[in-house]
């Protein structure tokens, strides 16, 4: 009987420090994902394997599906499930062109990750900043890290000098929405000629 | 008289800034400072002119101006911020950071005096603070005017009601270098003067920013709005002086978040 317990207590800690483990810290995280984005951008490989290849990044390590309700703001409200799912998809292909070709346009940015700040449960802002170099200044940047799974982390939001992308994209689209009477087909249709471009 | 028009002009600007949306509250004692676009499909075509201005001027000036060798660009952008402390200051003051307003003056001292008119920047190799620009936009958000209706202004660009009023302050007394050129009697400063160093600051600010225009165009599918949006975050951040404050108080009223669960 003392052996089984002794054997359980084990299996418990073994378990959780398994666990601990493998949740990643949010600063970690996106330094190893800038990592890897750099990577890519210094290789010397063509613009658009470039993109293909930050596509990639973008899809492992940004909640897309999150972004995208985030950035519809109160007409995700009115969506029936058909809609939230052609949203969903025209919205991946929508980010995925967006995001890559954005960051496409740098060549060897050196990030360094200074510190992180919990603003609860689910959020972590990393600060970081994009090293300047004779071209130009030193450049704010900070990561709006979702951390409801801690296990796996997923950036939300990259605010670029106090400037917030998830933000710019939302007004973007409710202005499309306001522009057109609600009418979220045009908006789709908006998004379905982005990414087809 | 031309003062007259000046100040009804401006108290006009002020006031409707303040009522601007208003439900028969008074929108001062409000926390709300949303801005609205009340003049939308003039502001679209004011926005069309300035882009076909900036295609055919601006862009291009700005590709010349970034071909100048390094020192005389960092020379200029050097007179240009060392200039712009002249209207700092005063904002400081008005926003009762007196502390800042004391480095700015040293600052201004320093750079005119040893930095021979700005040209090098002394004081931040002396180690003074890294300068912050305030104007009187800033001042009146501060002070907690609302921003009012968006403003696409011909030339000038992006801006509010609130933000143009403040424009007008500049050339009502106050800003120095206005005063000193436009309505000082000397030899050596006049108002072309004044106009050619305005433009140069705008030819400076287009320079630094065309990859980032170009690819905000290129990825927007509302330029306009993008452009709207990123000028009032801008605004918005410079009244709260986010640049100075801790993350909490920066992502304290970012809303919309939470609701969000995509899993």
């Amino acid at each position: 009987m003392k052996r089984i317990f002794i054997l359980n207590l084990f299996l418990v800690f073994t378990l959780a420090n398994f666990n601990f483990a493998y949740s990643i810290s949010p600063d970690v995280f996106i330094q190893s994902t800038v990592n890897r984005a750099s990577q890519i951008l210094s290789q010397n490989i063509s613009k658009e394997e470039k993109i293909e290849e930050l596509k990639i990044i973008a899809k492992e390590t940004v909640d897309i599906k999150g972004v995208g309700f985030y950035s519809l703001g109160s007409a995700r409200k009115n969506l029936d499930n058909e809609q939230k799912i052609t949203y969903s998809n025209l919205f991946e292909s929508y980010f995925l062109k967006s995001f890559s070709s954005r960051l496409a346009e740098y060549t060897n940015p050196e990030i360094e990750v200074m510190g992180k700040q919990i603003l609860n449960k689910n959020y972590t802002i990393v600060k970081s900043i994009l090293v300047s170099t004779s071209e130009r200044p030193q450049v704010n940047i900070d990561w709006r890290v979702y951390t409801k799974d801690p296990e796996s982390p997923l950036i939300r939001d990259l605010i670029i000098e106090g400037l917030s992308l998830a933000r710019t994209q939302r007004e973007e689209f409710s202005s499309i929405l306001n522009s057109n009477d609600g009418n979220i087909n045009i908006l789709f249709k908006t998004l379905e000629e982005f990414s087809k471009n | 008289m031309v003062k007259f028009l000046k100040i009804t002009f401006l108290s006009f600007f002020i006031a409707t800034s303040a009522v601007a949306g208003s439900d028969g509250e008074l929108e001062l004692s409000k926390k709300n400072n949303s801005t609205k676009d009340c003049f939308e499909p003039l502001n679209r075509a004011t926005f069309a002119l300035n882009q076909g201005l900036d295609k055919v001027f601006f862009k291009p000036v700005a590709k010349g101006y970034r071909s100048l060798p390094s020192p005389l660009k960092k020379g200029t952008g050097n007179v240009l911020n060392n200039l712009s402390t002249l209207i700092t200051i005063p904002n400081n003051v008005l926003q009762g950071d007196i502390k800042m307003a004391g480095i700015n003056t040293g600052r201004l001292i320093v750079n005119t005096t040893i930095g021979i008119l700005g040209i090098f920047d002394v004081a931040s190799e002396m180690g003074f603070p890294s300068y912050v620009k305030e104007d009187y936009g800033q001042t009146l958000g501060t002070w907690g005017v609302g921003p009012g209706c968006y403003l696409v202004l011909p030339v000038l660009g992006p801006s509010t009601i609130r933000d143009t009023a403040g424009m007008f302050i500049n050339v009502m007394g106050g800003d120095p270098y206005y005063n000193i050129s436009v309505n000082g009697n000397n030899e050596y400063l006049d108002g072309e003067l004044y106009a050619a160093t305005k433009m140069l600051s705008a030819v400076e600010f287009r320079a630094t920013n065309i990859e980032s225009f170009d690819n905000l165009e290129k990825n927007s599918v509302d330029f306009y709005a993008s452009v709207r949006s990123l000028y009032n975050q801008d605004r918005e951040n410079k009244i709260k002086n986010n640049q100075r404050g801790s993350i909490e108080v920066i992502y304290k009223e970012d809303e919309g978040w939470e609701e969000i669960d995509s899993k």
